[in-house]
């Protein structure tokens, strides 16, 4: 059957499209606001949701003119240190240590609290009552060529990032092909971040760390029943076992990205590919076309 | 007292360079343990090439909830005091999105979940050549990327350097600045942070400074292909001046580290004469004076 570009794009529409890499610095990041790019220049409505709120780099080369910013906020228990008894019920109870019991008062650990509300339910003399914190923000703005983009960003040495991940996808906008940019690795904030994308495109190199990274990354989405894509970046010859890995696990090859120095250096000065070095158009055009036929066959197979 | 130094490297992003420069550095340092805290995706074994595993150990991480469909009245308690939505329309728990808290549990009236811990990862204690101890660990795919389990192998570590009588732990440590970068930075004597020079670079150096400020750690500077804009390795060298950092050296682009990647082998190895590999060197003497005084 022949496939064509703008059959692609109408697929992609209303789509979540997840940005995914073992680890760092695969160059997810850059593959994702490439295509973002590309697919509003061929006049689509994007959105580009960077989900990866410990070090969002997105907006580095979208240049987002920031509008909204809200803050991200989280529950944390308030203690009425009058009505408390000292039990410690919910010291004991809570999973994540965020309290401790002495004997004149309850200490709070704030960093430590996922806010799940269970020492509110659960004191015996209504002590609890709700407060809030906040742990990051969210910024919403205009990127170049019309894009709309959203980034959240945890404040620094706070360690919980689903909360402020949650709040980048409220923002989701129909219509609009979405563009996410996912954490990198593979615990929960991945997790969070690809749990409910229709397609997650892979990124990663073609060396034995990016195998053994990529393997883990792949069951992580395997498990969530994703279908999966894969991004070849800084190609630098052939490296077997990749291709090996691939063809076993029927993982087809969405785009190859040859490795580059003018690459890196466009990355080092902020600037997109497909800007800078228009010669790797062809490549974004692929990698769209790819990734609406992966979006196709998920469709068609339902 | 014991006098042993630990020193940690880390970025703020992954892809740095980090686990290259670290598997470099443990094959220049000779009296050491060396610990992959980077428990997300460890890859400084495949450098390394441990010769065996000598023990390997179970970590067990938070709990996770699961419903008894039998006991179940499906009253709906659970669900509604669940936050993360994870309990679905028929009282099924999704694994993926439960966070552990306990509140399903402890207030089910029928008593129908069970709340018990899970193994999340191993982690394992190999001998290296030249008789050398190397602990590392894998969680478990999808596993909370949990900042206890960097504690474990820095135990271990600790553990293996006092019964060996060694003077120096080398932690390859997680990228990002989360939870596990704390648990690996906390009480070391020197963080070495690896970045290049882009604007994430920058924006990335400036975030993980403040961590490891923070946390009152010492920390140096190593700035990776330095050469693919030198104006903003300047730039760094400028922030490391004024804000207490030592700047460690740079290291220039070099495409024959992805082939020594490929083949498994640290840059020393594979190109001992190319220019990356005499910036290492000299990174090493530094560091190594650095640690002796520390
Ligand atoms: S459960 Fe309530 S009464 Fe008991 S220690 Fe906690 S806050 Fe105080
Ligand atoms: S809200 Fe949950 S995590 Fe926070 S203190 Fe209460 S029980 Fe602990
Ligand atoms: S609270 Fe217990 S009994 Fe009620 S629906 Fe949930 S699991 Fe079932
Ligand atoms: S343990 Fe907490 S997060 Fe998990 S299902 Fe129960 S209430 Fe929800």
């Amino acid at each position: 059957m022949q496939y064509t570009h703008d059959e692609g794009m109408k697929v992609m529409k209303d789509m979540n499209i997840a940005f995914a890499s073992g680890k760092g610095g695969t160059g997810k990041t850059t593959v994702a606001v490439n295509l973002a790019f590309f697919l509003a220049y061929s006049r689509q409505q994007v959105q580009y949701l960077d989900c990866d709120v410990e070090e969002p780099n997105g907006h580095i080369f979208l240049k987002p003119e920031v509008h909204t910013r809200t803050p991200a906020m989280v529950m944390v228990p308030v203690i009425d240190q009058d009505k408390c008894t000292h039990c410690g019920e919910c010291s004991e109870k809570c999973q994540f240590n965020a309290l401790v019991t002495l004997p004149s008062n309850v200490l709070l650990f704030p960093e430590l609290c996922h806010g799940c509300g269970l020492c509110v339910s659960i004191c015996p003399e209504e002590a609890i009552s709700e407060g809030k914190r906040e742990i990051g923000f969210i910024e919403k703005g205009k990127a170049i060529q019309d894009i709309d983009f959203v980034h959240g960003i945890l404040n620094v040495g706070e360690p919980m990032a689903g909360p402020v991940i949650q709040e980048v996808k409220h923002q989701y906008r129909k219509e609009h092909i979405r563009v996410i940019d996912a954490p990198p690795g593979t615990s929960c904030p991945v997790v969070k971040t690809i749990h409910d994308a229709d397609v997650v495109v892979m990124v990663t190199e073609p060396t034995p760390f990016g195998l053994h990274d990529l393997q883990i990354a792949v069951s992580v989405a395997q498990n969530l029943g994703k279908p999966i894509g894969v991004v070849i970046n800084r190609q630098n010859g052939e490296f077997p076992p990749l291709v090996t890995y691939l063809l076993n696990n029927s993982l087809p090859v969405l785009m190859v990205l040859p490795e580059d120095i003018e690459i890196a250096r466009c990355y080092s000065r902020g600037e997109l590919i497909i800007k800078t070095l228009p010669l790797y158009i062809d490549q974004f055009m692929e990698l769209a076309v790819n990734i609406g036929r992966l979006l196709g066959k998920k469709k068609g197979g339902r | 007292m014991t006098n042993i130094k630990e020193m940690v490297i880390i970025s703020g992003k992954g892809g740095t360079g980090k686990t290259s420069l670290a598997g470099a550095l443990s094959s220049l340092f000779q009296d050491r343990i060396i610990a992959d805290c980077d428990v997300d995706a460890a890859n400084l074994h495949l450098i390394l090439q441990p010769e065996e595993v000598l023990q390997t150990k179970e970590f067990t991480g938070g709990k996770k909830a699961k419903i008894d469909p039998e006991r179940c009245t499906k009253c709906g308690a659970c669900k509604e005091a669940c936050r993360y939505d994870a309990i679905s329309e028929n009282f099924v728990i999704d694994p993926f999105s439960c966070e552990g808290c306990g509140a399903c549990y402890f207030l089910c009236p029928a008593k129908a979940v069970d709340f018990s811990p899970r193994l999340a990862g191993h982690y394992y204690i190999c001998s290296i050549s030249g008789n050398g101890r190397f602990v590392f660990a894998e969680l478990l795919p999808g596993e909370d990327n949990s900042g206890k389990l960097v504690a474990a192998v820095r135990n271990e570590a600790r553990e293996e350097a006092v019964k060996t009588g060694v003077n120096f732990i080398l932690i390859d440590g997680p990228p990002g600045i989360g939870c596990p970068v704390i648990s690996s930075i906390t009480g070391t004597h020197l963080a070495v942070v690896v970045t290049e020079p882009t604007p994430s670079g920058i924006h990335d150096l400036k975030r993980i400074v403040e961590l490891t400020h923070h946390f009152q750690v010492k920390t140096a500077l190593v700035v990776n292909k330095w050469d693919i804009h030198p104006g903003y390795t300047r730039e760094m060298k400028q922030y490391c001046a004024e804000n207490d950092l030592i700047f460690l050296g740079q290291i220039p682009y070099e495409t024959a580290i992805t082939k020594a990647q490929k083949e498994a082998k640290t840059i020393l190895d594979f190109a001992p004469e190319c220019a990356a590999s005499g910036a290492i060197r000299e990174i090493y003497t530094k560091l190594h004076d650095i640690l002796e005084e520390a």
